[in-house]
């Protein structure tokens, strides 16, 4: 059944003020799809975001929103989750937001296993104050800030959140959209936190300083550099180099909510 | 009935957050601040409060700001370099006009400073702290009952005026232990945020057409019914982002004059034996206690001196300040820095009085001899 995405869309903000093309949309409409195949009321969700071009999706969405600081949606998600358990918490947040500026929020909301899902719009840039590098820039492709070629090794957020403890892991990209909706739907439905890994194209920012500017050429060139974790197993160190692995890495259901501990602690404090 | 308790500074303005309504505290182990949130660590639980030690001093305060967002009463607690990293967090409370009480139990600075040590050189950080223009409210204790009583009036007024309000403590108050008589509960004025009562799709957070310069934001228990956005950039009521100048002038104006304009209910000072003085000291926080001893002191020794002490520290009582500059010749400005109010009093007295000063940044109380001394000297 086809989605009526005016059900969660604020309307009246449309259009978009993504770039035309942009793998913002395309992530967006997954995580709507996924809501909307879950049935859950828009009342019962929270998204929350922090500052880049990804971030301003909480504008557009009819649930409770809020646009917080340069990565400092985490922390403030966790606010609100601790105060709302039974609320549903989404967060939307950049390359540069979660894993530079937001680095450590990441890690340990990772480490508490709060009930929430981060998915993390992975374009390899900054791409709202005009296409500085970010930790997820592939070593030697160029950013203004690194016209010569980047000379920073990148993170790999799927091991970043394995080391730190969150209990549901995925990457996916923009590249096969379905198969994106799918694991951000489990990420959703999972109790604990989820990183979902969404690989997205920015042809204005990265892909014009690096010979992919078309968003047909550089989605392409997603899908040919990610290869599934079933593909992968057959595949030569040698061969994988340079790709990245999609799939879902952790789905681990037994390490204990941060919420649900916590109410444990009150019932504890309440009974001494 | 009042009740009398052994505690300190620090524990006092945890207890006192406690009773007016807060239930959600979120921190970071900093000196000489953390025995609020070890004794919040126990006592959240227990009232089924919520307390989060957060990774930082950034996080804890961004915690809080998203707790009052979603309808609590939430306060962080830090000092020294902790505030300077809170500082966007507290930025983004007066942006989002969000209630927040935030606590400086005030160290020597500027950077690790003096960890243990006592200071008030944080007074001008609290007015000027986070970017932007903005007004602030900051309330500094004197006495351990004050820590208490302080607290309670900073959440009220945070709720109230949905903005940030500083606590002003600092390391002599955080670690005085003494007898205290609290007050009873039943005596205490509690307030919270005024809550909508329009239906849920004709909500906006900042509708100040219809409901005036402080319009209703929902609480906990209303926050699910009421669907909204809000953003650190500059907004229109509805609470999205906009550029359009008359929008943003209106808005920041306001912000402003929401506190500006209820100085009467937000002004609170003390005037200790000025009668028929022929010349006035001012004072606030723990250094106070020390100018009125010298207040005293001086008397005895027939020199007859008063004390003017802002109890609200911000907004600067420009008023009542103006009018001392008029009806003394002297005063006499002491604070534990090397001149942060003095240049307040020096802006609104407008060179209608003699000032001078006691000010020490060594990491010590001013004594009251040295206040003394002063006084002798200029009187």
């Amino acid at each position: 059944m086809a989605t009526d995405y005016s059900k969660y869309l604020r309307m009246d903000k449309l259009p978009l003020y993504w770039c035309p093309g942009c793998g913002n949309g395309t992530i967006l409409k997954s995580i709507i799809t996924a809501i909307d195949e879950l049935g859950w009321k828009n009342d019962d969700i929270m998204m929350v975001s922090g500052i880049g071009c990804s971030s301003r999706a909480t504008g557009y969405v009819d649930f409770h929103t809020i646009h917080t600081l340069h990565g400092r949606a985490l922390p403030v998600a966790t606010a609100i989750k601790m105060c709302h358990p039974g609320m549903h918490v989404v967060v939307v947040s950049g390359d540069g937001d979660s894993t530079a500026i937001g680095g450590n929020h990441f890690i340990h909301a990772c480490r508490r296993n709060i009930d929430l899902t981060l998915v993390v719009v992975d374009n390899w840039i900054y791409g709202m104050t005009g296409g500085q590098y970010s930790p997820l820039t592939p070593t030697g492709t160029k950013g203004s800030t690194m016209p010569r070629g980047n000379i920073d090794p990148n993170f790999d957020i799927v091991k970043l959140a394995e080391g730190a403890g969150a209990t549901y892991i995925a990457r996916s990209s923009v590249a096969e959209p379905v198969i994106l909706k799918n694991y951000i739907k489990k990420g959703l439905e999972h109790t604990g936190i989820s990183v979902i890994d969404a690989m997205s194209n920015c042809h204005i920012q990265w892909g014009r300083r690096n010979k992919f500017g078309d968003p047909v050429k550089l989605v392409n060139h997603i899908k040919e550099i990610t290869i599934s974790k079933t593909k992968a197993a057959k595949m030569t160190e040698e061969e994988l180099k340079g790709k990245y692995i999609t799939g879902i890495f952790r789905d681990d259901k037994d390490k204990k909510e941060y919420t649900q501990a916590y109410k444990e602690l009150i019932e504890k404090a309440q009974n001494e | 009935m009042a009740k009398a308790q052994i505690m300190n500074g620090n524990e006092l303005i945890s207890e006192g957050a406690i009773v007016a309504g807060c239930r959600f505290y979120a921190g970071y182990p900093i000196t000489p601040s953390s025995e609020i949130p070890e004794h919040l660590s126990k006592r959240m639980p227990e009232v089924g409060g919520i307390f989060v030690q957060f990774e930082d001093e950034i996080a804890s305060c961004m915690a809080a700001v998203g707790a009052s967002y979603a309808g609590y009463k939430s306060m962080t607690a830090s000092s020294g370099p902790g505030i300077s990293l809170k500082q966007e967090a507290i930025g983004l409370a007066c942006m989002m006009e969000l209630p927040l009480v935030v606590v400086n139990v005030m160290r020597g600075g500027p950077s690790t400073g003096l960890p243990t040590r006592v200071s008030q050189a944080d007074y001008m950080q609290a007015r000027w702290g986070t970017h932007g223009d903005h007004m602030i409210i900051a309330v500094a204790p004197e006495t351990l009952l004050e820590t208490y009583t302080e607290t309670i009036r900073a959440f009220n007024m945070a709720e109230k005026y949905r903005t940030p309000v500083y606590i002003l403590s600092d390391a002599v108050l955080a670690h005085l232990n003494g007898r205290v008589e609290l007050p009873d509960e039943s005596e205490l004025e509690i307030i919270g945020r005024t809550q909508p009562t329009v239906d849920p799709k004709e909500f906006y957070p900042y509708d100040v057409e219809r409901f005036g310069d402080v319009p209703p934001l929902p609480n906990a228990e209303n926050f699910h019914k009421y669907r909204f956005h809000m953003t650190g950039l500059n907004k229109d009521k509805t609470g999205f982002p906009t550029v359009d100048v008359k929008a943003v002038e209106d808005d920041e104006e306001r912000m402003i004059r929401k506190i500006t304009d209820n100085i009467k209910d937000i002004e609170s000072f003390e005037y200790y034996k000025t009668d028929d003085a022929d010349m006035v000291v001012v004072a606030y926080g723990s250094n106070a206690a020390a100018a009125r001893v010298a207040v005293d002191d001086a008397r005895n020794a027939g020199i007859k001196v008063g004390m003017f002490r802002p109890i609200t520290v911000w907004p600067f009582p420009e008023k009542q300040v103006a009018e001392l500059g008029k009806n003394f010749n002297k005063i006499l400005v002491t604070e534990i820095n090397l001149g942060q109010m003095l240049f307040e009093v020096e802006r609104v007295v407008k060179g209608n009085a003699d000032i001078s000063t006691v000010l020490q940044a060594a990491g010590v109380p001013i004594r009251p001899q040295q206040i003394l001394d002063k006084i002798k000297e200029v009187s």
